[in-house]
C-alpha cells in the first residue's frame, strides 16, 4: 500500500495528508449513506413481512430500486418555509441533525486498524459528537414556529438528555473492564479470558459479564435514535411528525437520512463495545470487517423486530423507565463490577 | 506558519465573535445558540492545547446537557426584547467596571510575569499519553478530599433543587391512589335503620 501511495504523496506534497483524509472520509460516508439508504427499503420489508405483507416491490426487481426511486423524488421536491418561521434556522437544523451523525464515524474501528483516527479520547470523541444531534431537533422544532413542531422539540431535549445519561453510565463500565477510551483497544480487550483460549471467544465478550449493561445500552440507543417503541418525538398519531412537521423535499430527508445513519452508528457502538466489534465468535475463524458488519446487521434487524412488535411508550413511562430504572440498575452495577475486578475473581487482567 | 496556528486563529475568531453575539443577539434563542458556537470553538482550543479530557468534558457537560435546558427554558419564556434593553444605561457604569476589572485580571494571568509561565515545563507530551487517566489519578488518590466535598455539595444542591419544585398544585384533581385504596366501607356507606311503614288503609 505504502508503495502504491508513494508517488502520489511526492506529486501532492504537503497536500498528502488532506487529500488522503478526505478520500478515506468519502470512503466511510459514501457506503454508509447507500446502507443508510438500504436500511429504509430493509425496514420497509421486514415489516412487511412480519406484518404479513409483501413491503415494496414495483421499482426495480424485487423493488431494490425503491430507495433510489424515493430519494430521487425528494431531491425534485421543493422546499416551502413557513411564513413564520426563523428562516435560517429552519435551514440550519437539518445540517445539525445529520452532520454528528455523520462525524461521529471517524473513530469507528472496522477491522484492526481500519479506523480514520486513531485517537485516545476515541469514547469521549464520540460521546460528546452524538450530544450534539438533539439539537437539530431542537431547532427544527423552535424554528418552524408551530405547535405540533415544538412539542416535538420539547419531547426530544427531555427524553434525549434522560438516555444519553443511561448510555454514559452504561459506558463507564466498559471503560472499567477495558482500561482504554480507545475503541480498537476496548475491542482488543474482549479477545483474552478464560472463553477466548478455549476457543469460545464469544462468551469473553462484554455482553456476558456486563449483560445489564448491554441491554441498558442497547434500549437506550433506540430511545437515543427516536425509534419506535420511543418515538414520542415523532409520535405520528399524537403530533403528526413531531419536529419534521414543516419540512419537506430534501430537508426532510436529511433528517430521514440522521436517524438512520445513527441507527447504524447504535448498531456499531454496540457491536465495538459488546459484541467484540471486528473479532470473530469462534477462535479459528478470521477476524475482519465482515464480523462487524455482521453483529451490526443482527443489531439492525432487531431495531426494526422491536418496531414491529412493540405498541408506543406513553411519555412518562419513557421518562420513569430512564430515569428510575435504567440510571439505578447502572450505577449499582458499576459498584458491583468495581468491586469484582479488586476481588481475586476478577476475569479482567 | 503552522498549521496548529491557523486552526488557533480560526476558532479564536470564531469564539470572540460567537461571544460578541451571544450579548448582542436580540432572540434569545440565538443567544444560547451562539453561546454553543463558542463553547464548541472553546473545546477545540483545548484540544490544541492538548487537553483534550477536558475539551470533550466541556462539550459533553455543557453543549450535550446544559445547553439543551437552557434552550428548553429560553424557548419557553416570552421574553420582551424592550424590557430587557431598558436598563441598559443605568447599569453600564457597573458592567463596564466588572468588564475593565476582568481583562485587567486576565491580562495579569496572561502575560505570565506573575505566576512565572514562563518558568513552566513545555507543554508536549508523547502521542500515547492520556490525560484522562491522570487526571483520574490526580483526582482520586491527591485530592480526593476535596473532590467528594465538591461532589457533596453538588449533592445538597440537587437536593435543594428537588425540593424547591416539588410542590403539589392545589388546584388539582388527581387523585392519590394510597388514599384510595385505604378507604374503609365504613367511610362511604352508612347503613341507616328505619321502621317499617305500614300502608294505610289495611
Amino acid at each position: 500500500m505504502d508503495q502504491i501511495l508513494a508517488p502520489v504523496q511526492a506529486l501532492l506534497g504537503p497536500l498528502f495528508p488532506l487529500v488522503w483524509t478526505l478520500l478515506k472520509i468519502v470512503l466511510i460516508i459514501a457506503p454508509l449513506m447507500l446502507c443508510v439508504a438500504y436500511l429504509t427499503f430493509w425496514e420497509r420489508k421486514i415489516i412487511g413481512w412480519m406484518q404479513v405483507r409483501i413491503g415494496p416491490n414495483r421499482v426495480g426487481p424485487w423493488g431494490l430500486l425503491q430507495p433510489i426511486a424515493d430519494g430521487v423524488k425528494l431531491f425534485l421536491k421543493e422546499i416551502m418555509f413557513p411564513a413564520a418561521a426563523d428562516k435560517k434556522l429552519f435551514v440550519l437544523a437539518p445540517i445539525m441533525s445529520i452532520a454528528p451523525a455523520l462525524a461521529a464515524w471517524a473513530v469507528v474501528p472496522f477491522s484492526d486498524g481500519w479506523v480514520l483516527s486513531n485517537i485516545d479520547a476515541g469514547v469521549l470523541y464520540l460521546l460528546a459528537v452524538t450530544s450534539f444531534g438533539v439539537y437539530g431537533v431542537i431547532i427544527a422544532g423552535w424554528a418552524s414556529n408551530s405547535k405540533y413542531p415544538f412539542l416535538g422539540a420539547m419531547r426530544a431535549s427531555a427524553q434525549m438528555i434522560s438516555y444519553e445519561i443511561a448510555m454514559g453510565l452504561a459506558l463507564i463500565t466498559v471503560l472499567m473492564v477495558s482500561s482504554s477510551l480507545n475503541l480498537s483497544d476496548i475491542v482488543r480487550a474482549q479477545d483474552q479470558g478464560r472463553f477466548a483460549a478455549m476457543g469460545l471467544n464469544f462468551l469473553s465478550w462484554n455482553w456476558l459479564p456486563l449483560f445489564p449493561m448491554f441491554a441498558i445500552y442497547l434500549i437506550s440507543g433506540v430511545a437515543e435514535t427516536n425509534r419506535a417503541p420511543f418515538d414520542v418525538v415523532e409520535g405520528e398519531s399524537e403530533i403528526v411528525a413531531g419536529h419534521m412537521v414543516e419540512y419537506s423535499g430534501m430537508a426532510f430527508a436529511m433528517f430521514f437520512l440522521a436517524e438512520y445513519a445513527n441507527m447504524i452508528l447504535v448498531a456499531a457502538m454496540v457491536s465495538t463495545f459488546f459484541l467484540g466489534g471486528w473479532l470473530s465468535p469462534i477462535g479459528f475463524l478470521p477476524d475482519g470487517f465482515y464480523w462487524l458488519a455482521t453483529k451490526m446487521a443482527a443489531v439492525l434487524f432487531f431495531f426494526l423486530w422491536i418496531r414491529a412488535t412493540f405498541p408506543r411508550f406513553r411519555y412518562d413511562q419513557i421518562m420513569r423507565l430512564g430515569w428510575k430504572v435504567f440510571i439505578p440498575i447502572t450505577l449499582v452495577w458499576i459498584l458491583v463490577v468495581g468491586v469484582w475486578m479488586m476481588t481475586p475473581l476478577s476475569i479482567w487482567k | 506558519m503552522e498549521f496548529k496556528t491557523v486552526l488557533f486563529y480560526i476558532f479564536a475568531t470564531v469564539l470572540i465573535v460567537a461571544a460578541l453575539r451571544v450579548i448582542s443577539a436580540r432572540n434569545p434563542v440565538h443567544a444560547v445558540l451562539f453561546l454553543v458556537l463558542a463553547f464548541i470553538n472553546a473545546a477545540g482550543l483545548w484540544v490544541l492545547l492538548q487537553a483534550e479530557f477536558l475539551a470533550m468534558i466541556l462539550i459533553i457537560v455543557y453543549v450535550g446537557a446544559v445547553m439543551v435546558l437552557f434552550l428548553f427554558v429560553v424557548m419557553m419564556l416570552d421574553i420582551n426584547i424592550e424590557r430587557v434593553r431598558e436598563g441598559f444605561w443605568r447599569y453600564l457604569p457597573l458592567g463596564a467596571g466588572i468588564g475593565i476589572l476582568l481583562a485587567a485580571e486576565m491580562t495579569i494571568v496572561l502575560t505570565g510575569r506573575y505566576f512565572g509561565l514562563e518558568n513552566l515545563p513545555n507543554h508536549s507530551f508523547p502521542a500515547d499519553y492520556s490525560n484522562t487517566k491522570e487526571l483520574a489519578r490526580a483526582l482520586f488518590t491527591e485530592y480526593y478530599f476535596p473532590f467528594e466535598l465538591a461532589s457533596m455539595v453538588l449533592l445538597v444542591a440537587v437536593i435543594a433543587a428537588v425540593t424547591l419544585t416539588m410542590r403539589s398544585r392545589r388546584d388539582t384533581k388527581a387523585v392519590d391512589p394510597a388514599t384510595q385504596i385505604s378507604v374503609k366501607r365504613a367511610d362511604r356507606i352508612r347503613l341507616v335503620r328505619m321502621a317499617a311503614e305500614k300502608e294505610q288503609g289495611e
